[in-house]
C-alpha cells in the first residue's frame, strides 16, 4: 500500500480535469491505495452539499429519470469507498478559497485546510499529482 | 429575428459531469426559444459527429452516471427534431483522420477556404 497526493484546481462542471481527478481518486482507491486530495480554489466546490440535480427539459426527462449524479455524491462515494476498501481517503479543501465562494456547507468526512496541510501530505507521500487549471 | 451561428470548438468539456455537451444543449434551448440557429463544429468539436463514440459504465465508488453522454445523438436531434442546421470544418476532420463514413449523416461541411463567406450569413455569431 502505498499513498499518493492529488491536488486539483478546476471547479466541476468547467473541464475535464475534474472527472480525471475523481477517476484517479476511485482508481487509487480500487488498488488498495491511501489517497489524499487538496482541493484548491475551484475545487472546493466539487463537495458543496447545496449542488442539486437537475431535470434536462431540451430531452424532456424528469430530475429522477435524468440520475443525474453531482460532485458532491461523487467525493461522498469516494470517502465510504475507501472506508469499505480499509484506506484512507484524507479530502481536504482550501479554507481560503471556499471563503471566497461562500462555499461552507460540504460533505462530511471533508476538512477544512490551508496550503500548510498540502505540504503535510507531500511528505507522508510516495508521489504526488497536480492538475492544475490551464 | 437575426440569424445566430454557434461555433463550437472547446470539445468534451465537462461533458462527463454535465452528462451532454453545454453548448449543444444551449443550443437546443436557444431553438426552443424560437431562435433562428445553425452549429458550427470546429477543432476537436468536429468528433462530436463520430459514430464511435462510447462512453460506458463509469463509477466513482458506487457513484455512477444515470445517463452518460450521447452527442452524436444530441447532435442529431438537434437537427432532426428542432431543424438546427449542422455544419463541421471539412479540414478539421481530415486532420483527424474522421472520414466521412465515420461520421453521422447530420453534418454538411465546410471547407476552411469558405469560412468567412459562411460566418457572413450570420448576423451573431458566438464562438464558444
Amino acid at each position: 500500500m502505498s499513498t499518493v497526493t492529488i491536488l486539483t484546481m478546476d471547479a466541476p462542471y468547467e473541464s475535464a480535469n475534474s472527472t480525471t481527478a475523481l477517476r484517479i481518486v476511485d482508481a487509487a482507491i480500487r488498488k488498495g491505495h491511501n489517497v489524499n486530495v487538496f482541493a484548491y480554489e475551484g475545487a472546493v466546490s466539487y463537495s458543496v452539499t447545496t449542488q442539486k440535480p437537475h431535470q434536462n427539459p431540451v430531452k424532456g426527462t424528469s430530475v429522477e429519470e435524468e440520475r443525474h449524479p453531482n460532485t458532491k455524491d461523487w467525493v461522498a462515494a469516494l470517502l465510504s469507498a475507501a472506508q469499505a476498501k480499509g484506506v484512507k481517503l484524507d479530502w481536504v479543501r482550501c479554507g481560503l478559497c471556499e471563503d471566497e465562494r461562500g462555499a461552507f456547507e460540504q460533505v462530511p468526512g471533508t476538512r477544512r485546510g490551508s496550503p500548510a496541510d498540502f505540504v503535510k501530505q507531500i511528505a507522508s507521500s510516495d508521489n504526488v499529482l497536480v492538475i492544475p487549471t490551464k | 429575428m437575426a440569424k445566430i451561428l454557434n461555433i463550437v470548438e472547446s470539445a468534451y468539456r465537462a461533458t462527463i459531469e454535465e452528462q451532454d455537451d453545454t453548448i449543444l444543449w444551449f443550443s437546443h434551448m436557444l431553438a426552443n426559444a424560437g431562435a433562428d440557429i445553425a452549429v458550427l463544429l470546429r477543432g476537436n468539436a468536429v468528433n462530436y459527429l463520430s459514430k464511435g463514440q462510447e462512453v460506458g459504465d463509469l463509477r466513482f465508488g458506487d457513484a455512477g452516471l444515470g445517463n452518460p453522454p450521447r452527442i452524436a445523438e444530441d447532435v442529431a436531434v438537434l437537427r432532426s427534431k428542432k431543424g438546427v442546421p449542422i455544419y463541421y470544418v471539412l479540414e478539421d476532420a481530415t486532420q483527424r483522420g474522421l472520414e466521412r463514413s465515420s461520421l453521422i449523416d447530420t453534418g454538411e461541411p465546410v471547407a476552411q477556404a469558405d469560412l468567412a463567406r459562411f460566418v457572413s450569413g450570420y448576423e451573431r455569431v458566438f464562438h464558444w
